[in-house]
């Protein structure tokens, strides 16, 4: 009689074990897959999601991204930390590459290599990814870096520690730590300008209309059928971030 | 069948319920208010983010008063290119109407940001000049209006 009581509630057991561990793994399955492929877009069809597109052909390497930046948001032009900067790449005929940033961009570039050794060269613009998936995101131990309905990658200075944590996890090198206010700072896409109805300040004086940005959720705006027309890529495409940073005609050559 | 609860557990679940109502109870105090509103984050952040001031005032605010100025630009090569790409931020100007609040650049070296000679400058995209060997005693605005810089001046 006891042996077989026993039995049973083992049998029992085994049957709830069996139960819950296959829930538990078909849940995160069903969750993570979606996940996984989408990116995390939040529901809401009204609000704007946004993506950015450079056009590497259309940069002259004026750096009047990177001057207007740091003068729309407040960030001292020195010490040499950036929202967004300029790299010039100059690939030499032996095929070593050369890549300089000399005070991000702003002060301007000159070609150093001699004309007859130099196989390409070009601009790369670089600023936040504003991944939908962040790694920078996910390693705030507070919650003071977030992902706004909008799709931007926002920091909330109240919050923030000022941990670094977050510059670690960045692949893209887009963090820093303000130098005046010693929390974490980054490309805000000029929310406040967005909120305004105002472009961001790097858009609105690139001399070339080499940045764009738009809501990639209207089918037909302007950044959509861009990318619909042109072979763009993302940097790190292999990390998974969900990067919403789309660049054209990107080299091999660039990290 | 008896569901059998050795008297140590229990002991164990008392504890473990005050350790938990009491972390409960400091989170309560500890919260932001907002915070959770949206995500895990303080939602009264967006807004602090979106209220941030502005200081470039977007292009058609500036023709509010330079309309002599939009006439001749967009006439020639450069009026693709916005007031504030040059002139810097002009929000304070437009409070003041003051010329000291606005940057006028002058100097070679400015203008050589675009226009000086580089491999890696998409010809198509921008004409370029090797600077060093065109009039180089002479400043750019001396010849060229950069409202207008394919008319040379008289």
């Amino acid at each position: 009689m006891e042996r077989e009581e026993i039995k049973s509630s083992r049998r029992k057991f085994l049957k709830s074990a069996a139960i819950l561990t296959g829930a538990t793994i078909g849940y995160s399955w069903l969750k993570g897959s979606t996940f996984l492929l989408h990116g995390a877009e939040p529901e809401d069809k009204a609000v704007p999601w946004y993506g950015i597109v450079i056009d590497i052909e259309k940069c002259i390497g004026c750096g009047s991204c990177a001057a207007s930046c740091k003068q729309e948001n407040d960030v001292p032009k020195e010490p040499f930390f950036f929202r967004n900067w300029v790299e010039m790449y100059t690939v030499k005929n032996d095929g070593s590459v050369e890549i300089q940033s000399p005070n991000g961009g702003i002060d301007g570039f000159k070609q150093t290599v001699p004309d007859d050794e130099i196989f390409k060269a070009f601009f790369v613009p670089k600023m936040c990814n504003h991944c939908a998936k962040s790694p920078c995101e996910q390693v705030c131990p507070v919650g003071a870096t977030y992902l706004s309905p909008e799709g931007v990658v926002l920091i909330d200075e109240k919050y923030c520690l000022g941990c670094r944590y977050c510059i670690q996890a960045c692949p893209y090198g887009c963090r820093f730590i303000h130098p005046v206010k010693k929390v974490a700072n980054k490309c805000t896409l000029c929310y406040h300008r967005l909120k305004k109805g105002l472009d961001p300040a790097c858009m609105e004086v690139c001399p070339t209309g080499a940045r764009m940005y738009g809501n990639l959720r209207d089918k037909n705006s302007k950044i959509v059928l861009f990318l619909k027309e042109h072979t763009t890529q993302v940097l790190r495409a292999n990390l998974n971030t969900g990067s919403k940073l789309h660049y054209n005609e990107l080299r091999s050559e660039v990290r | 069948m008896k569901f059998y609860i050795p008297p140590q557990l229990k002991r164990l679940f008392v504890a473990f319920a005050i350790f938990i109502s009491l972390f409960l109870v400091v989170r309560h105090f500890l919260r932001p208010a907002t915070f959770g509103q949206y995500g895990h984050y303080r939602g009264a952040s967006l807004e602090e983010n979106a209220a941030l001031p502005a200081h470039y005032a977007g292009q058609s605010a500036c023709f509010d008063c330079h309309q002599d100025i939009e006439d001749m630009k967009k006439l020639d090569k450069h009026s693709s290119i916005h007031c504030e790409t040059c002139h810097g931020p002009g929000l304070k100007h437009i409070e003041s109407s003051d010329a000291k609040d606005i940057v006028k650049p002058a100097g070679r070296e400015f203008c050589a940001k675009c226009h000086q000679t580089n491999a890696a400058r998409n010809l198509k995209v921008v004409f370029q000049r090797n600077l060093a060997g065109h009039n180089t005693d002479k400043n750019c605005t001396e010849c060229h209006n950069p409202h207008k810089p394919w008319k040379e001046k008289k």
